[in-house]
């Protein structure tokens, strides 16, 4: 009964959004008040419907409902409960069901939070918006809808792959969903904005906060799934230029890039259809990610490639909303002139350059990821472009980057000298250089390459960088100044020193991992690095819904315990799948990694250590520049409504 | 969503790191190169990974087959031409740069180019432009200005 009303919520909220789609963009055409008034009540209506649809479908994971084909296909009643909600979105039909929950959730926050927006701005943005969810409700109930029963239905589910039963998966999707959606605020509020034929600083202030929100989510999104690929799929990898992982990665760099050109925007009016176009493109990537993922166009994605129909629906969707964008774009773009005056040394350049190197590497990742299908499509040419191309392809842009960061970040706005920077920026280059020293001593003592010691200064030159930035905010007067600065002072240099602090986790692990592989016997200590390592011994458990075998090994250094690791291998018997547990000892400058391979002959066991140096700082970096942004979205400038009411009442002036 | 579709494709595939303890070489040298061509090789009959880091039958007999031909004397290409020979580019993680492939490896460095063109010529013009120029109100906003002046 609940899955029917569930199944009717959703139908419900698809006509909600035919109609807030139609009225409000006629009556922000035609001005009319009361047919514009239609989007907000709307926007929450859609909203609450959607989020009931969901609820009932989650109600059906949390009581194992085997009469629905969804949650036989990805459930079983022996899964813990933490399990059972995730796999709620843990398939392809519940994850589009959270794509339009997290959709409309959007489109009514923009309706709660834009009170102070211009009407018809506020219109057409929740009707675009709207449209969206348009596409993707038709999308759910004509190809995916997760709320089909069986005629008969089986005693017990066939399980949710094992690999999601983990906390850092169950809860990676929703966090990357609003990402990709949050996106989807940028792309209304271009589109309106274009609709509008007027893009001025207070629409720049206004897309900023979404934006940046967008980003965030991303962020910790891509950071959890890259950590749980780290611990749970055995070597310790943890990113591997697959088309996936690709597809998230492209709208994080043109996010980050729209992040900055906004800031243009809205301080100097310049840059607005560049940064229109971003946002267009912020929200395409997206789409392209929802299709390579769930169209299995691309070879290596098997992903949810079992109906080429729902490949074409998305394409059409992706077509439509970016197409036409595009078009009016084309349309409208030379209404949108540049204001600003400005030399070619100063704040705003820096940040063109900022958005040239993200666009280009955004620009290379994509090719990269499409390539195999070009060449087979156009030269008849079967070929792979793996990790090698895109490490040589793209790190150089990105060590570029992290280099000019720290001295575009401290110039001044309009006029700024190249010189005058170097010397405020003195003390850090000496710093990241001594650091950046002793690590290439470290790589040319280890025999290892000179390659991380450059990804080292980097690092170091941005988090140096972005201190002595907060120093030369202060000025003389110390600390009590420090406490003062605005809130995105504060979140730009702690996001800025997050990515250096991600450049050195990168460059330790990739220039410094120590590799063991070994058939290890019981009772018999073996040396890796600095460490010891100690085979105690074996043994089975059993699990609530798997089968392990769990090692016990002693970590010991300089002759003392300093760990006891449990690295497991589990079966679980109902999916018919092996997963490795890996057990990890983390340290502040280095982690030790140890899995359990399979028995062997002679009584021993295969067993695989790795000293993993400044592994921790790649998420730690992840961490701090989520936080970074989640300060800079708590500055009273930036807060949305406020930001929103203080530019409305200065936008009633007309020759701003 | 890149994730769970990662999942489903190493459905195919044991998640366990590869090279096992009995395939691995003695001679020290000759083991790592053979783990670097580990990680040029693609496995032909899983999704999207390399030799080095499947654990089906086939990525083991490629491991197994790079050592051998390693001991033979082989240098590092002949070890890549003869996967080649036999499996055709597709199990190169490292697309050559001649022919169609030409537009791979360039498009990054020439659209550097292109974006940093247009940026500077951008850029330079914003640097030209009077500010006079720059100050002056659209017809619209002329017409709202007006407007708001009458009133």
């Amino acid at each position: 009964m609940i899955t029917e009303l569930g199944h009717f919520a959703l139908i419900l909220a698809f006509l909600v959004a035919i109609v807030q789609t139609v009225v409000p963009l006629v009556g922000a055409h035609k001005r009319w008040a009361s047919w514009m008034a239609v989007a907000e009540p709307a926007a929450t209506l859609q909203f609450l419907l959607t989020a009931f649809a969901f609820a009932a479908l989650m109600y059906a994971f949390i009581t194992s409902d085997f009469s629905l084909r969804l949650v036989v296909l990805n459930s079983h009643s022996a899964k813990p409960m933490l399990y059972k909600i995730s796999g709620t979105w843990g398939n392809h039909e519940g994850s589009m069901l959270l794509w339009v929950l997290i959709l409309t959730l959007f489109g009514a926050s923009a309706a709660w939070f834009g009170q102070s927006l211009p009407p018809t701005l506020r219109a057409r943005v929740l009707g675009v918006q709207a449209a969206v969810a348009v596409a993707f409700f038709a999308f759910i109930l004509l190809t995916s809808n997760p709320f089909l029963r069986l005629v008969v239905p089986p005693f017990d589910g066939e399980d949710l792959n094992p690999l999601l039963q983990d906390p850092g998966l169950a809860f990676h999707p929703p966090f990357l969903y609003l990402g990709y959606v949050g996106l989807s605020m940028a792309f209304s509020f271009a589109v309106a904005a274009l609709l509008e034929g007027r893009v001025d600083a207070a629409w720049g202030r206004w897309v900023r906060p979404w934006t940046l929100a967008a980003w965030v989510f991303l962020t910790i999104g891509i950071a959890l799934g890259s950590w749980w690929a780290y611990y749970e799929l055995g070597w310790g990898g943890f990113w591997f230029w697959d088309p996936v992982e690709n597809a998230s990665f492209m709208p994080w760099l043109l996010a980050a890039a729209l992040l900055h050109s906004a800031i243009v925007v809205e301080k100097r009016e310049t840059l607005k259809a560049w940064t229109i176009l971003l946002a267009i493109l912020a929200f395409g990537f997206s789409l392209i990610g929802t299709f390579i993922v769930r169209s299995g166009l691309l070879t290596s994605v098997h992903a949810f490639a079992n109906d080429p129909e729902r490949g074409v629906f998305i394409l059409g969707i992706l077509a439509f909303f970016t197409g036409g964008a595009l078009v009016l774009f084309a349309m409208r773009a030379g209404v949108m002139e540049a204001k600003g005056v400005f030399s070619v040394v100063s704040r705003e350049s820096a940040l063109v350059v900022n958005n040239v190197l993200l666009a280009v590497s955004a620009f290379i990742v994509f090719v990269g990821t499409m390539w195999p299908l070009l060449a087979e499509m156009f030269f008849d040419h079967k070929l792979s472009v793996g990790p090698p191309f895109f490490n040589i392809a793209f790190t150089p842009i990105f060590l570029i980057l992290g280099a000019v960061l720290p001295i575009g970040a401290i110039l001044p706005w309009k006029r700024g000298r190249i010189g005058r920077a170097m010397r405020s920026m003195r003390v850090a280059l000496i710093l990241a250089l001594v650091f950046s020293l002793a690590t290439l001593v470290w790589a040319i003592s280890t025999g290892r390459s000179a390659l991380a010691p450059i990804g080292m200064f980097v690092g170091a030159w941005l988090v140096f960088g972005a201190l002595t930035e907060l120093w030369l905010r202060t000025g003389k007067s110390g600390a009590a100044r420090l406490l003062r600065l605005p809130r995105a002072d504060w979140g730009k240099a702690l996001a800025h020193a997050g990515l250096g602090i991600t450049f050195i986790g990168v460059a330790g692990l990739t220039g410094w991992q120590v590799e063991d592989i070994r058939v290890a016997e019981r009772g018999v200590p073996f040396e890796v690095g600095a460490h010891t390592v100690e085979l105690v011994d074996v043994t089975d458990l059993q699990g609530p819904n798997f089968i392990a075998t769990r090692a016990e090994i002693i970590l010991s250094r300089g002759g003392e315990e300093i760990a006891r690791l449990f690295p497991e291998k589990r079966i679980y018997p109902v999916a018919q799948m092996p997963t490795t547990e890996a057990a990890i000892d983390s340290r502040f400058l280095r982690d030790v990694y140890v899995v359990i391979g399979d028995p062997q002959q002679n009584g021993g066991w295969t067993v695989r250590t790795w000293i993993k140096p400044l592994t921790g700082w790649i998420w730690a970096g992840s961490i701090l520049m989520a936080l970074g942004g989640f300060v800079s979205l708590s500055d009273r400038r930036y807060r949305v409504a406020a930001g929103a009411r203080k530019v409305a009442s200065s936008a009633a002036v007309p020759a701003e | 969503m890149r994730r769970i579709a990662f999942i489903l494709m190493m459905l195919l595939a044991v998640p366990v790191a590869a090279v096992e303890p009995e395939e691995m070489l003695a001679d020290p040298v000759l083991e790592a190169r053979a783990q670097a061509l580990d990680h040029e090789l693609r496995c032909v009959k899983c999704q999207s990974e390399s030799i080095a880091s499947s654990n089906s039958d086939w990525a083991r007999d490629a491991r197994v087959l790079v050592r051998e031909l390693l001991t033979e004397g082989m240098s590092d290409e002949e070890v890549v031409d003869f996967f080649v020979a036999r499996y055709g580019d597709f199990v190169k993680m490292r697309p050559d740069a001649d022919g169609a492939n030409l537009i791979l490896w360039a498009s990054g460095p020439l659209m550097l180019l292109i974006a940093g063109g247009l940026a500077f010529a951008f850029l330079r013009g914003r640097a030209r432009a009077t500010p006079q120029q720059a100050g002056a109100l659209s017809e619209d906003e002329e017409a709202r200005l007006r407007r708001i002046l009458e009133e």
